[in-house]
């Protein structure tokens, strides 16, 4: 039913709704938010990566001209031992608030412990320097299998480990343990002819959006509390404020203004409650901008992680067991991406014996927050290198074994679920097809590489509203943040539906007391689920309109007819009226029309993606050039291809960035050395080459123009393609990421 | 609070007078003072290229020229690019190249590829590149980016 139907918008390429705001300078960001009265905050932010707070005196920060507020962790309700569910698990609520702001222990450089309000952005750094924090510097934890050591300093008195259910005695800073277990690995590693064991490092890395988080808060007199600020999700941000704060959701209006940004990074909450416990103080409105050093130190990265991969395959390229052990650093509080690491990280492949064990463990480092396909680029660096070493030692084309091992519908994942219908075999084969593939590649210290990803996105709920215009237009209420354009894959799945063109429906992302909830632009779910929203909105917008006609014409709904922007009376009465011309006639058929659409869908359908990249190793320097790079994904059904493509390469970038130069660099005293876009060294334009982007459609089921999730999978191949691509040059295997001149240098035995 | 200091200055090509501190930046005079907040502030040192703008012909980041050195001088900011009934040729492009994700460099790329083309017409995919490189994107992976201003050249 899905196979590449005769659609009229969808599959085109429109210009996006919010686009000319967006190239004339008008759209506007959070931090361009302005408000009469309005005052300007700043954080002041620990130098330790861990102390213990003994004192924070204000006096002398309040004490200057300009200062209008000061608020530390005093100022926040006492959270108790209270467990919120914010839509991503259960939390410590005492672990949301402590890294709002730091009661007893400052967890690492950058932890926000105080806040002012004051007149002018400049008067408030200069406060934070005049508030007076006496620090009991405790020894850093900086890495992930030092903090397993039974003799590590704990960050958390109380955290117990928590293994497949049982919970331990002693303390730990290891949160948590999972495993997924299928078949019998031990049987499958004895039926294979090549074992291939490696262990891998990867560093922690930032999402890298140039937009820093921003918030402004106000209360009114009559306590409604108004928050203007970038966020993934409003009504995430009005959740985890509520908790935070412990005030009612019903008190409390989130207004999403356009978002510079977020690859996850922009679902926790930082500032938020910190404006708005400062505009409480104040009575004023308080804006809290970060600067870039806050964004790096201050907001959640993405984590570091030890990782160790065995994989077992017979002569012909069966791979018959496959072993993960996953430890990620989660930062300073439990929550690490562990748990979707360990979902993916043998995805594409239909293997029957799997052991998968991760391990979510503290260190003095940001909480991590989710970015882009969150574990799986951690996870798949190390998989899809062991695959690249199997093939190798087989004498198997390493595309051939994907192909010889690919997952598809009716598998069984490791963790559990079965596949429905997926694209795994057809971007392999795209992949293979593709005339990068087979083109010349023999310079001297030139590689070529290949990897697949998978991630398996999500749905949850969304809420859209179409308000009919009486000129045959519609206006489109959504609650989803746009961060790439889905204004225009929203509206185009509501002008599909009405036969009206994409020009012809006007979409607004409104605040949390003007749509229904609407989960968070991420997960890759926004153009699958508030794209399905819209869909439904704009089928009872249909049939409404249906009864109007009926109405008109004097005939029963079943005789009226919709096809192709038009309403036509069938079985008797000859009657015709163009969707516009009937939304002209409103009035006189019953008053407006408002359609409604809600979804919480359960099928979003995982998406695979393979990469195919070529590089050049300079053998003097270590640098790593990519010569070629082209990135095949399964999209189910492209609604707008340019910004299908967009993700595509956008993710491919990030993967390039994370492969190459990105990662956080400490010292022994737990200090981000490197926080700055100097530093922290993500691609130039001059670092690349264009991004061949090749859409694969492989339509969901779970959706009714076969959308799949695309945001996310595109970074989960690169790194381990370009590792492959290296070895392929020099004939060495990089196991630690980033994969920079030193480290390559170091595996030449340069130095 | 420290004196504040007059300055006189075309912006857009239209006369403007501010009060400034001395130490405010000239990004922080456009946004927090004039209200034009195409200017975006990134890093606020130099490293992104998010509040690029052209003054006396040439380049900037605005984040690293003060207010007051404005004086006297032409400030062009993506405010002033579109004409009233249509938009420029590189922001038409940015449009049909899809050449902006979340959009919050997008000013910021505009900005400098006017700067490019306008000393450089027909520039070739490495001068785009190069010319580019001092303007962070984390959206696209740069490659409708590069396409569009190659485009712009072209209709230009």
């Amino acid at each position: 039913m899905l196979e590449n139907k005769d659609y009229k918008v969808i599959g085109t390429r429109p210009i996006r709704h919010d686009g000319v705001d967006k190239v004339t300078g008008r759209a506007l960001y959070g931090a361009d938010f302005q408000a009469a009265g309005l005052l300007h905050g700043r954080v002041l932010r620990s130098p330790h990566a861990h102390a213990r707070i003994i004192s924070i005196d204000t006096s002398r920060a309040e004490a200057l001209p300009g200062v209008k507020g000061v608020v530390t962790a005093k100022d926040l309700p006492d959270p108790g031992d209270k467990i919120a569910d914010l839509g991503e698990g259960a939390v410590n609520l005492k672990y949301l608030c402590d890294n709002i702001l730091a009661s007893d222990k400052a967890l690492y450089k950058g932890h926000a412990v105080a806040a002012v309000a004051a007149t002018n952005p400049h008067i408030a750094e200069e406060a934070c320097t005049r508030i007076d924090v006496t620090y009991e510097v405790l020894p850093p934890v900086l890495e992930v299998r030092q903090a397993m050591e039974p003799d590590a300093p704990l960050l958390h008195d109380h955290i117990r480990t928590t293994s497949l259910g049982e919970t331990a005695e002693e303390p730990s800073n290891v949160a948590s343990h999972i495993q997924h277990k299928l078949g019998d690995p031990e049987k499958g590693f004895a039926e294979a002819d090549v074992i291939i064991e490696r262990e891998f490092v990867t560093g922690t890395v930032h999402q890298g959006y140039i937009e820093p988080h921003n918030a402004t808060a106000h209360y009114n007199q009559d306590g409604q509390l108004t928050i203007w600020c970038s966020t993934q999700g409003a009504f995430t941000v009005r959740e985890q404020v509520a908790e935070i704060l412990q005030y009612p959701i019903s008190k409390i209006k989130v207004v999403p203004m356009e978002i510079g940004g977020g690859f996850g990074g922009k679902i926790s909450v930082y500032i938020k409650p910190v404006a708005a416990l400062l505009a409480k103080k104040t009575g004023k409105p308080v804006k809290v901008l970060m600067n870039r050093a806050d964004v790096f130190e201050g907001t959640g990265p993405t984590p570091a992680s030890f990782i160790r991969v065995k994989m077992g395959a017979t002569h012909e390229g069966k791979i018959t067991a496959a072993e993960g052990y996953l430890a990620f650093e989660a930062g300073a509080y439990p929550g690490s991406p562990v748990g979707p690491g360990a979902m993916c990280i043998f995805a594409p492949y239909n293997i029957e014996n799997v052991i998968i064990d991760g391990y979510d463990v503290v260190v003095n480092k940001p909480k991590t927050a989710p970015y882009r396909a969150p574990g799986a680029p951690n996870a798949a660096f190390g998989s899809e290198t062991v695959v690249d070493e199997l093939a190798e030692k087989l004498g198997i084309d390493p595309l051939e074994i994907r192909l010889l091992n690919a997952a598809k519908a009716g598998d069984r994942r490791a963790d559990g679920p079965i596949h429905p219908r997926i694209g795994c075999i057809e971007t392999v084969e795209a992949a293979k097809a593709h005339p990068h593939y087979t083109a010349p590649n023999g310079k001297k210290h030139h590689g070529r590489g290949v990897a697949s990803g998978y991630w398996f996105n999500i749905g949850l709920e969304s809420s859209v509203t179409i308000n009919v215009n009486s000129d045959g237009t519609i206006n489109l209420i959504e609650g989803s943040t746009d961060i790439g354009g889905t204004r225009a894959s929203i509206a185009m799945q509501a002008a599909e539906v009405l036969g009206i063109p994409a020009e012809s429906v006007n979409p607004s992302v409104v605040d949390t007391d003007s749509v229904g909830y609407t989960a968070v632009t991420g997960g890759s779910r926004t153009t699958y689920a508030t794209g399905y929203a819209a869909y439904e909105a704009a089928q009872d917008v249909k049939q409404q309109l249906i009864a109007r006609a009926a109405k008109l014409w004097e005939v029963d709904e079943a005789n009226v007819q919709f096809a192709d922007g038009e309403f036509s009376s069938i079985n008797g009465k000859e009657e015709q009226i163009s969707f516009r011309d009937l939304c002209g006639r409103l009035g006189e058929t019953g008053g407006p029309v408002v359609g409604s659409g809600t979804v919480n869908p359960g099928g979003a359908g995982g998406a695979y993606a393979t990469h195919v990249v070529d590089v050049a190793v300079d053998a003097e320097t270590g640098k790593v050039d990519i010569l070629r790079y082209t990135a095949v994904q399964d999209a189910g059904k492209a609604i707008h291809p340019s910004y299908v493509e967009g993700q595509i390469q956008g993710g491919a970038v990030q993967g390039i960035g994370w492969a190459l130069n990105e990662e956080y660099i400490y010292n022994a005293e737990g200090e981000m050395t490197n926080a700055s876009f100097l530093d922290y060294r993500m691609p130039t334009c001059l670092d690349l080459p264009m991004i061949d982007a090749v859409i694969v459609e492989v339509p969901n089921p779970g959706h009714p123009y076969g959308v799949r999730g695309v945001g996310e999978v595109p970074i989960v191949p690169p790194m381990a393609a370009i590792a492959n691509a290296i070895y392929d040059a020099i004939g060495v295997r990089m196991t630690e990421l980033p994969m920079s001149p030193d480290r390559l240098l170091k595996a030449m035995g340069k130095i | 609070m420290a004196r504040r200091s007059h300055v006189q200055t075309t912006l857009n090509g239209e006369t403007v007078e501010f009060l400034c501190e001395p130490r405010q930046s000239l990004l922080e005079v456009l946004r927090d003072e004039l209200h034009l907040t195409g200017a975006k502030e990134g890093c606020n040192n130099g490293n992104c290229g998010a509040c690029s703008v052209i003054l006396d012909g040439r380049l900037v980041n605005s984040c690293l020229v003060l207010g007051v050195e404005a004086e006297g001088k032409s400030v062009e900011t993506i405010e002033g690019l579109a004409d009233p009934d249509k938009l420029h040729p590189i922001q038409d492009a940015f449009l049909e190249n899809a050449a902006l994700q979340c959009g919050i460099c997008t000013p910021g790329f505009i900005m400098s590829a006017k700067a490019l083309l306008d000393q450089n017409p027909n520039p070739t995919e490495h001068e785009v590149r190069y010319w580019l490189a001092g303007n962070l994107c984390r959206c696209t992976g740069y490659d409708k980016i590069v396409r569009a201003v190659l485009d712009a050249a072209a209709a230009e």
